[in-house]
């Protein structure tokens, strides 16, 4: 296990040259807010925030990603075949990425990666990157990845987790991924036991700041049925505006659409996420929509996250325990108010 | 305005045990400071929860929509224009409603005064008078609430209701002065690919997530144009071309409509200043038509309206 310390200066150097091995993405403060980037795009990398407005799931699962093309050209010898667009695998590195957003890219795989299903995009983007963590020193107080199975130093699921000890990084690589990129980037010393020790106590001291606890250890022995026919869904779909802020912002909300765009003669089908509170998102062929109540649809959110997932993976709820849902809804309904309400059904 | 919130509970309480009301639609307070839920309670004993402070920026007109029972609802100045705008539009009978007057003195935006604490977290913020304490981990500020105004509060000139049953306080006085179009006179200043170059960046971050459509009490058509497939007419991509098609077709469906309340900017997850859009349409009802929506339910809005008398000649 490799552990280096960078000054933070010294850091910013080292991934600019692993820039020519990978391809960086770093928050970047872009207004109001910080955002995932590439090295150099925008006001340059940013360390200093909390969490990123929206969570990196777009760098291995792009919100619109074209799939494949094809010609309608009757000439063309290969009308109407789809062929598969070409898609960067490079190497990519997420630098910053916090616990729970790494914690939330396993959550998916699940979904995208199991004996049944092999999603060839979403996996081969997932492998093609390394996930260098920032363990959160200041949690929000709206996070509760403790509750979730996470904290905001977990190392489960990245490769390499940064410690931030004021004027420098310690840098530990996690796995192979991990230890490869660690051992290419200069500019870092071995760390002393100090360093060690310090990194130690913030973590311990930032699990001690996090003092929101989610229930959601009945959730696995509630009746489907009878938490389907819950009374409080009223009450917490009353105010939804069923806008797809909660889906779009939430680094665990998997769901797309898949759309044929044509110009002239040619064809691309590309697929979009796409968000259960939309009406869309249920409505068949023939005309019928299974969910064309807003009741239906936000109850849908939260019993795919706190309930269908649970039963179905045996893996505990898919929430990551992030918070943005909770900071940025429209209306103020709160998962951990709603996972409440379930677990105590 | 925190005062209020007394008030619009006892209101509450009687309106639902006489009888007046079968619910009654307000906020109550947000588990994340400066955000609170819209909330609807049918049960005079629920009228605790209620709450109201400077910071209930949503629009509760777009929670009346086609109901069919007899309801309670407090509205300041723009949430009440709606309430107008959509019993013009026969989205609601003016019988069904008890308006409990709201007099405004304007909402806080919220992304200012994180920006003003450097964008630590607030974890707390107390309203008392006209002005605000937010606090956090090794700070505490207070400030007036006046220098910390959403834009369209800064420059509304209607703060009290224009219909209503009740007031849950005396009138305020109306703002005058303000030149509500002074940002839209500089866009209109610039030159054509500058304008286009000032909408391009400013509708960039947009996510699709259609949280200013829904968030505004305008939109309620059973199908949105962005959702229909039979023909598609937009796009679902977040390609700039579709995102720009449904700003700028969102913007036309609200003309003459738009009463400025800032919804659809305090929804936006992005920060996304798209009343720049409605408020050149505003503007334009304003100049062309001496327009400004929801002020009369007996007056047709003037995009729904042929009078002979017209001055247009194209139309005669």
């Amino acid at each position: 296990m490799t552990e280096k310390v960078f000054t933070k200066e010294n850091w910013i150097k080292a991934l600019e040259g692993l820039a020519g091995t990978y391809r960086i993405f770093t928050p970047v403060k872009d207004g109001d807010f910080h955002n995932f980037k590439s090295l150099g795009e925008g006001k340059g990398p940013d360390f200093n925030f909390q969490n990123t407005r929206l969570s990196p799931k777009t760098l291995i699962y792009p919100q619109s990603e074209r799939m494949f093309e094809y010609s309608l050209d009757e000439n063309d010898s290969e009308t109407n075949i789809l062929k598969e667009s070409p898609k960067d695998y490079s190497p990519q590195a997420i630098v910053g990425i916090r616990p729970c957003d790494a914690h939330a890219m396993r959550i998916v795989k699940l979904n995208f990666d199991n004996p049944e299903f092999r999603d060839p995009w979403w996996v081969q983007h997932f492998e093609s990157t390394v996930l260098i963590g920032l363990g959160c020193n200041e949690p929000c107080s709206t996070c509760f990845c403790t509750s979730v199975g996470g904290g905001p130093f977990n190392e489960y699921a990245l490769d390499i987790m940064l410690y931030d000890l004021g004027k420098t990084f310690l840098a530990r690589g996690l796995t192979e991924k991990g230890e490869e990129l660690l051992k290419k980037a200069e500019g870092g010393t071995p760390a002393d036991s100090a360093a060690v020790k310090d990194a130690e106590i913030l973590a311990t001291a930032a699990s001690n700041r996090i003092n929101t606890s989610v229930p959601t250890d009945k959730l696995k022995e509630k009746v489907v049925n009878e938490l389907f026919d819950a009374s409080f869904w009223d009450d917490v779909a009353f105010a939804c505006i069923n806008c797809g802020t909660c889906t779009f912002l939430c680094p665990t909300c998997w769901c797309f659409d898949i759309q044929d765009e044509v110009l002239g003669k040619q064809g691309d089908r590309i697929r979009n996420w796409d968000s259960c509170m939309f009406p869309l998102f249920t409505l068949h062929g023939s005309g019928h929509n299974p969910r064309d109540q807003k009741l239906q649809r936000v109850r849908q959110r939260f019993m795919h996250k706190l309930k269908y997932y649970v039963d179905k993976y045996e893996n505990g709820v898919q929430c990551s325990g992030c918070g943005r849902c909770v900071r940025h809804c429209p209306v103020n309904i709160d998962i951990r108010q709603v996972a409440e309400f379930m677990n105590n059904y | 305005m925190i005062e209020y919130a007394a008030v619009i509970r006892e209101t509450a309480r009687k309106l639902l045990q006489n009888g007046t009301v079968d619910v009654f639609i307000a906020y109550k307070k947000g588990s994340v400071p400066m955000t609170n839920e819209p909330a609807l309670i049918s049960d005079a004993d629920k009228a605790e929860i209620l709450y109201w402070d400077s910071t209930c920026g949503m629009n509760l007109c777009n929670y009346l929509t086609k109901r069919t029972d007899k309801i309670g609802i407090i509205a300041n100045g723009c949430n009440s224009r709606n309430i107008v705008t959509h019993i013009t539009e026969n989205q609601i009978r003016r019988d069904q409603l008890y308006i409990v007057g709201i007099p405004c003195t304007g909402i806080i935006d919220h992304r200012a005064v994180q920006r003003t604490v450097g964008h630590k977290e607030i974890l707390a913020f107390q309203e008392a008078n006209e002005t605000f304490t937010v606090s956090g981990d090794g700070f505490e500020e207070t400030h007036d609430k006046k220098d910390f105004l959403r834009s369209n509060c800064a420059v509304c000139t209607h703060r009290n209701p224009v219909i209503y049953d009740e007031m849950a306080a005396d009138p305020v006085t109306e703002q005058d002065g303000t030149d509500a179009y002074d940002d839209v006179k500089r866009i209109e200043g610039l030159e054509p690919e500058k304008k286009w170059g000032f909408f391009t960046r400013m509708i960039q971050r947009c996510l699709r997530c259609y949280g200013c459509r829904n968030a505004c009490p305008l939109c309620y058509c059973p199908t949105c144009f962005v959702d229909e497939s039979q023909p598609q007419w937009v796009g679902k991509s977040v390609d700039p071309v579709d995102t720009m098609t449904f700003h700028i077709l969102r913007a036309y469906h609200c003309a003459g409509r738009c009463t400025d309340c800032g919804a659809c900017e305090r929804a936006c997850p992005v920060g996304i200043p798209m009343r720049q859009f409605t408020k050149k349409l505003n503007k334009d009802a304003l100049e062309l038509f001496s327009w400004e929506a929801g002020l009369d339910p007996d007056q047709r809005p003037p995009l729904d309206l042929y009078r002979p008398d017209d001055y247009n000649d194209f139309i005669k």
